[in-house]
């Protein structure tokens, strides 16, 4: 029954699991009073609001609109009253616009949208609406990068996808959403996974997991014996193996070529979050308007996982799960690896919040950097096989071509090279810095 | 309102520090450190304490009143920087001369370079090198190997090492078989023992590599390094063995006389000094090997590896440069 464990080859690093949420089944969130929807919460351009202040809205009602080509459309998560639409503090640290909305405690809900939670089995659209359901409901990509998934679906021609790979990896420490919806929507993420099937027309999706989640394995090992063409493939234990590109070495050994992009390969990857909005959206016609927020931390009373309304005040989670402890040093969107810290509980959860990480006092300061010894670990743990250490130099004598050459603009920003530091040097701040720079020079040859 | 800490991901590390690679290294060096007390006494006892106390002081002095800056005498890298020099010195140097030694290694080495991490030599062996350039009768007179609790003699005496034996039969014209008959030369199990004269650490090949292994083990050291040094010089030993063995004695002798363990384990693998890819180690590995042979076979000295390791270190920016990690996405290396 055991099957081998599968990994990516070069680098990674394994920090504490941590996972103290996951026995936590998903709690539903009390409403708060008042919600703030950023209108930038997908990766690309930010969306352009359709309501006005003083309007009446309803529960999946159409607030804001995606009008570029790589955008997403925004659905009101309350029924309420469009208080004002300004700047605000989000998750970036930058006060950027959103709209503001005084919540009203029943639920009215935009008409056409299911709420009953019973399984629909059978697929009945078609590809074409499939792809134009995403689109409307507004899904990204819920892993964190928050890409909008009706682009993904769009496959350049010429390309052929041929394997769906869904991440169900999790490999930050901590967080255990992604966990908790496996072991507890299995069979409508299953689904989710058909309809991308269908509207990807791939003959074959492999649902990657760590084998620190087994029974999330064994779960869908045993619903997934009633699905078609779906496999689930245990992973060792290692970071990042979320990581896209990282996730495809491991599942189906291929190599995306530096600087493209997974369907260069045969593959599109999807997170299990995004496969279970899929399935809500197709099947139900529900907008993407919550999401499953792990709040945990090592001092956090209460470790949970919340099914959340997108716009709930990071406050109202951290109450939830029995308060801020009283040495809280930071607070994390995301996880510890890659993760921002924000810089006040008033930031509102958006759609690529997986979860809120609280640090003790202890833990929030970084160790003071030392002169870097040529240990070449972080060589060795690079999961893309650059050498950090001779990009930090690059970056800090602002030599951006070089660092081109030496492949920068290949990091993900996993963090590894920083983790593993016995010098404590900031590799990934200087990493990032180099990134931003180099790609300011490739914008202003175009 | 809290004041929250805002700072770029990643929010957690490892554990790892200078410190406790440092410490590892310390660690690792004592089997060793336990055979030299045993076939020395308190000379290696005396000779390991004035070089690691003499390291931590320079390094301390040119820290607070040169330098001006952060005193970083207990990260641990003087600590070893003075093991390993105690290592290469014979027993019975007298303590001045150990003193001008870790002036060396810490002064010249080290901090002129910026301390620790920048220095391009290894620290140890640029003090030794320098002490056997300076005062090369008293770094070349060795003491014979008295196991503690042994009987007979008491006075220490002196003799030469089994390399020096093999250099000096060779130079005279004898053959091979004729120098493994002096009665003065350690026999098989002796050398791997280290039960024979020579330098504080290069006794006991089996003290040394359990260290080795430990270093492995902890992930202070890759074990390229080491192993492509051992294969390099018993394979190019081994094939002038093969050619003329009335000549060239057979390849595991060079593996367990002299320092080549102590070298090969020790101080090649320094990581300051070494190069930064697998395949860079590889190459520096395979060029020291060579460069001690080389020097063991056809050059002035007995003893070729400080020299091997010291031209290496060299060249480790130009190996950096061209051994480039394998690059995720990308097919062949193009230059």
């Amino acid at each position: 029954m055991m099957k081998s464990l599968k990994t990516f080859k070069i680098g990674g690093v394994h920090p504490e699991e941590n996972k103290r949420s996951a026995n936590a089944p998903i709690q539903i969130l009390p409403f708060p009073k008042q919600a703030i929807i950023p209108l930038g919460q997908n990766l690309g351009a930010p969306s352009k609001p359709l309501v006005k202040r003083g309007d009446e809205v309803k529960t999946g009602q159409l607030i804001a609109g995606g009008e570029s080509f790589i955008a997403a459309n925004l659905h009101s998560p309350f029924t309420g009253k469009v208080s004002k639409i300004d700047n605000f503090l989000d998750s970036s640290g930058y006060r950027r616009p959103a709209i503001v909305i005084d919540v009203q405690e029943e639920d009215i809900w935009e008409d056409g949208i299911d709420t009953s939670g019973t399984i629909k089995r059978e697929i009945t659209a078609d590809r074409k609406t499939i792809i134009d359901t995403i689109k409307s409901c507004g899904i990204v990509g819920l892993g964190g990068a928050t890409f909008p998934t009706h682009v993904k679906m769009m496959v350049p021609d010429g390309k052929k996808a041929e394997y769906l790979i869904i991440n169900g990896v999790e490999c930050e420490p901590y967080l255990t959403s992604d966990h908790r919806l496996m072991l507890e929507k299995g069979q409508e993420l299953l689904i989710g996974i058909q309809i991308l099937m269908k509207a990807l027309d791939v003959e074959k999706a492999i649902v990657g997991i760590e084998n620190n989640k087994r029974d999330a394995i064994n779960h869908l090992t045993e619903l997934a014996a009633g699905f078609e063409r779906i496999q689930i493939q245990p992973l060792k234990v290692k970071y990042p193996q979320g990581g896209e590109k990282q996730l495809i070495k491991a599942t189906v050994n291929r190599e995306v070529p530096s600087g493209k992009l997974p369907i260069e390969v045969g593959c599109v990857v999807s997170n299990v979050g995004t496969a279970f909005a899929v399935y809500e959206a197709v099947q139900k016609n529900k907008p993407l308007i919550e999401r499953i927020v792990t709040v945990t931390g090592k001092a956090v009373k209460k470790p949970s996982n919340f099914k959340v309304r997108v716009g709930t005040p990071v406050q109202q989670l951290i109450d939830a799960a029995e308060g801020l402890p009283e040495n809280t040093g930071k607070i994390i969107n995301g996880g510890p690896m890659m993760g921002k810290a924000i810089m006040s509980t008033e930031v509102p959860v958006v759609k690529g919040t997986s979860g809120i990480l609280l640090m003790k006092q202890e833990e929030s300061r970084r160790k003071t950097a030392l002169n870097c010894i040529r240990c070449s670990k972080c060589t060795s743990v690079c999961p893309m096989g650059l050498e950090p250490y001779l990009l930090l130099k690059l970056v800090k004598l602002e030599r951006y071509e070089d660092g081109m050459k030496e492949r920068i603009m290949d990091c993900i920003e996993c963090g590894s090279c920083q983790f593993t530091c016995p010098s404590n040097l900031p590799l990934l701040d200087y990493l990032k810095l180099g990134k931003q720079r180099a790609g300011q020079i490739i914008r202003s040859r175009k | 309102m809290n004041q929250f800490t805002i700072s770029g991901s990643p929010h957690i590390h490892g554990e790892e520090s200078v410190s406790k690679i440092m410490y590892t290294v310390v660690l690792a060096l004592l089997p060793a450190v336990l055979v030299s007390a045993y076939f020395f006494g308190l000379d290696a006892i005396r000779v390991l304490f004035i070089a690691v106390i003499s390291c931590m002081f320079f390094e301390w002095v040119i820290q607070k009143y040169i330098i001006k800056g952060p005193i970083t005498i207990t990260d641990g890298s003087a600590v070893v920087a003075g093991m390993l020099l105690a290592f290469n010195v014979p027993s019975n140097l007298p303590w001045w001369i150990l003193v001008i030694g870790a002036l060396a290694t810490i002064g010249i080495a080290k901090m002129s370079f910026g301390g620790l991490g920048r220095n391009p030599f290894n620290p140890a062996l640029v003090g030794r090198v320098f002490m056997l350039i300076s005062f090369p009768v008293q770094m070349t007179s060795w003491p014979i190997a008295k196991p503690v609790f042994a009987e007979g003699l008491t006075d220490a005496i002196t003799g030469p090492t089994a390399l020096g034996l093999l250099k000096e039969g060779v130079d005279a014209g004898k053959t091979i078989d004729q120098i493994l008959a002096d009665p003065a030369m350690p026999d098989y199990i002796d050398r791997i023992t280290g039960n024979m004269s020579g330098s504080l650490g290069e006794m006991s090949a089996i003290a040394l590599i359990i260290g080795g292994l430990f270093m492995i083990w902890r992930k202070v050291i890759n074990w390229q390094v080491p192993f492509s040094i051992i294969f390099t010089v018993f394979v190019f030993a081994g094939i002038f063995h093969l050619i003329d063995p009335t000549m060239y004695i057979e390849p595991t002798f060079h593996l367990f006389a002299g320092g080549l363990m102590l070298g090969a384990i020790f101080m090649a693998t320094d990581m300051v000094t070494s190069p930064m890819t697998i395949s860079g180690k590889l190459v520096f590995g395979v060029g020291i090997g060579l460069i001690t042979i080389i020097i063991r076979f056809w050059g002035a000295y007995p003893e070729g590896i400080s020299f091997a390791i010291l031209i290496m270190n060299a060249f480790v920016p130009l190996i950096n440069n061209s051994f480039k990690p394998k690059r995720f996405g990308v097919k062949a290396v193009s230059k």
